[in-house]
């Protein structure tokens, strides 16, 4: 792992890894949608609209553990302050964004038919919009300030702050009033779904998941480049300096 | 495809949405890694080299001066 810290060897495992991943994702993604619309049955309350579920929630998972993992680069950026570190966090932030969009979206489209609205301002709906927010804000502070690395210490100020709101996602279906159900995967009993929609949506998820580090990887590899180039740049300002002076 | 029934459109919507976002970011971060890509070979092309990437030769140079030294 600690080989992996280094960026020129990093950026040649990326090399290696993304054709096969590329391939792996398009299975599960494939898999994933046939389950989803030809095995999984109706609900027997909510009809059709159940497979919703099987974008919406691996979409509001991925929002979260998008954060979570900017908020554990965020420690590497203050605490070891390691380039790759920032570039991790910097890199997740638009995808963690893009999911936390897709779960908003398409939490509304289930939410119209089942609930009759589109919008409800309870804990668990604002809460994750109050987490798409924090996203912008990070990616708009990683593009105010021009140097990497004060950028990179700044935003992972904020990201810190910012995660004291991933608890209040996870638990404001329990410690208030919401029109959102409460978790029926991820809890202490058991999951509460049944096994033909609890598959489906496991794939569905794992798929999402591979396709969050894939374009994660692809990201990290762009944003190391980029800093490269920046670097070469500089030190051709500095030589011609030099010379002229 | 299974008959979608009375919400159909919103299932199509959702899933619409869901392919658009994630096609948007994909295109976006695969053009943005080419482009880098692209720039930074072209600056090698032109022997412009970080400070950590220099050549092997003039490493190895380098070493053996040191150790004259």
């Amino acid at each position: 792992m600690v080989s992996l810290a280094n960026p020129t060897r990093f950026l040649s495992l990326v090399d290696a890894i993304v054709p096969w991943l590329t391939a792996l994702v398009l299975i599960l993604l494939g898999l994933g949608l046939y389950l989803a619309f030809f095995v999984a049955p109706p609900d027997y309350q909510q009809g059709e609209t159940v497979r919703i579920m099987f974008v919406h929630v691996p979409s509001a998972w991925l929002a979260m553990f998008g954060y979570m993992l900017i908020a554990v680069a965020a420690l590497g950026t203050l605490i070891w302050r390691h380039p790759l570190a920032d570039v991790a966090a910097k890199t997740a932030a638009p995808i963690g964004a893009t999911f936390c969009f897709i779960a908003l979206v398409t939490g509304s489209l289930w939410g119209k038919p089942m609930w009759g609205t589109y919008w409800v301002w309870d804990a668990r709906l604002t809460s994750m919009l109050v987490l798409f927010l924090l996203y912008l804000g990070l990616i708009a502070l990683w593009q105010a300030i021009e140097e990497p690395g004060r950028a990179g210490r700044a935003a992972a100020i904020l990201a810190l702050v910012g995660v004291v709101n991933i608890p209040i996602i996870k638990f404001s279906v329990d410690w208030w009033n919401t029109l959102h159900q409460p978790a029926s995967i991820v809890r202490l009993g058991g999951p509460t779904i049944d096994p033909s929609m609890l598959w489906p949506l496991l794939v569905m998820a794992v798929a999402f998941t591979l396709l969050f580090v894939l374009l994660h990887l692809i990201a990290m590899r762009a944003e190391i480049h980029r800093r490269r180039i920046h670097a070469m740049h500089q030190m051709t300002v500095e030589r011609a300096a030099l010379v002229e002076a | 495809m299974p008959d979608l029934g009375p919400h159909a459109a919103f299932i199509v919507a959702a899933y619409g949405v869901t392919l658009v976002a994630v096609a948007a970011l994909a295109a976006y971060i695969v053009a943005d890694d080419r482009k880098q890509r692209l720039l930074l070979a072209e600056l090698e092309r032109r022997g412009i080299r970080r400070r950590s990437a220099k050549p092997a030769a003039a490493k190895a140079g380098k070493t053996q001066r040191r150790r004259r030294s």
